[in-house]
């Protein structure tokens, strides 16, 4: 058991401490007050299950957020 | 049919709305303009999308926060996707943000002019409907396409009336009259409106609706810009519902023949 997970956030390769959930994943990325919606390896992670879900090595997540746009 | 009476409403799916305006949120210089533009416009229905959050930095607030603050109706979009699986993900995605079932599809088939794919617009609006979406589709002002689009169960049809920014205004009118004739659902004429006489000219041919941005973020003053083409949809819509006279070719007098001084007959 490593005491990390790799994973992909937007793109891009992050690492996070084992265990993690998306919740945390949100927090340290300054997202814990913004409306967002994340995708793990293209499944919707519900808002309701952020604080209970937890990352695995692997897991690509896209985070996504309203824009202004036509 | 009334004219400007409280019963002329836009209905779209559950939704209904007195203004006929949407308005889209983005390619606004701040958040100041666009919140003034928007509450000029008098819109009700604003469309935002769904991006990546950048990760690398921390811009000023969302525009998001302000539509919320502000009341509106958000229409997610499914911009800047080509193909029907990623239209799908994005519409789920904004749901799982808004628990909205509303959604503009865009499916884009070309770059150059953001002509849209029909074959997998309708792929996607058929998996969007089942999925018990509001889909409102934007496509070419195609009268066979709005069918199939109507068919499927999308709650309104939105027909380009030119390229999306292109400013060229209503490029195929009797297009956009075809599909008005036959439809069973709202028409919104969504992209290439450029001044207030396109959004004017719009409604006349009996559209529901007119869906626009750049128009309005675009020009030189929003503000005034949004308060004019409010004014042009609600003329357009005046307009129609007051059924205009027929095109002759000669003149009809508007004063009475008779009695001009100096006649001796």
């Amino acid at each position: 058991m490593t005491s990390v997970v790799k994973v992909t956030v937007n793109g891009e390769a992050r690492e996070l401490a084992a265990g993690s959930t998306v919740r945390a994943l949100l927090e340290q990325l300054g997202l814990g007050d913004t409306l967002v919606a994340v995708e793990r390896n293209r499944e919707i992670i519900p808002r309701a299950q952020h604080v209970s879900a937890t990352l695995n090595d692997g897991d690509a997540l896209e985070v996504v957020h309203f824009v202004g746009g036509g | 049919m009334n004219d400007t009476s409280k019963d002329d409403v836009l209905r779209l799916g559950e939704f209904t709305f007195r203004s006929r305006l949407l308005t889209g949120t983005g390619k606004y210089p701040d958040n100041a303009t666009a919140k003034a533009a928007l509450a000029a416009s008098r819109c009700e229905v604003v469309t935002v999308a769904v991006r990546r959050v950048d990760l690398s930095v921390r811009g000023e607030g969302s525009v998001f926060q302000l539509l919320k603050e502000g009341g509106y109706t958000i229409l997610p979009n499914t911009a800047g996707c080509y193909t029907a699986e990623d239209a799908v993900r994005t519409a789920r995605l904004a749901r799982e943000m808004l628990d909205t079932p509303l959604v503009k599809l865009e499916v884009i088939g070309d770059e150059r002019t953001l002509f849209p794919d029909v074959p997998a617009t309708l792929e996607a609006a058929a998996l969007l409907v089942k999925d018990g979406f509001t889909v409102l589709p934007y496509f070419n002002d195609d009268p066979v396409a709005a069918r199939r689009l109507e068919d499927l169960g999308c709650a309104a049809v939105m027909p380009l009336a030119a390229p999306i920014g292109s400013g060229l205004g209503i490029r195929n009118p009797y297009n956009i009259e075809i599909i008005v004739k036959h439809a069973g659902v709202p028409v919104i004429v969504d992209a290439g409106v450029g001044t207030a006489s396109d959004a004017a000219l719009a409604m006349e041919l009996g559209v529901d609706g007119v869906l626009m941005n750049t128009a309005i973020a675009g020009a030189k003053d929003p503000v005034r810009m949004a308060s004019a083409m409010r004014k042009a949809v609600e003329a357009g819509r005046e307009a129609f519902l007051s059924g205009r006279i027929p095109r002759k070719l000669y003149a009809t007098a508007s004063s009475p023949l008779e009695g001009v001084i100096g006649s001796d007959h």
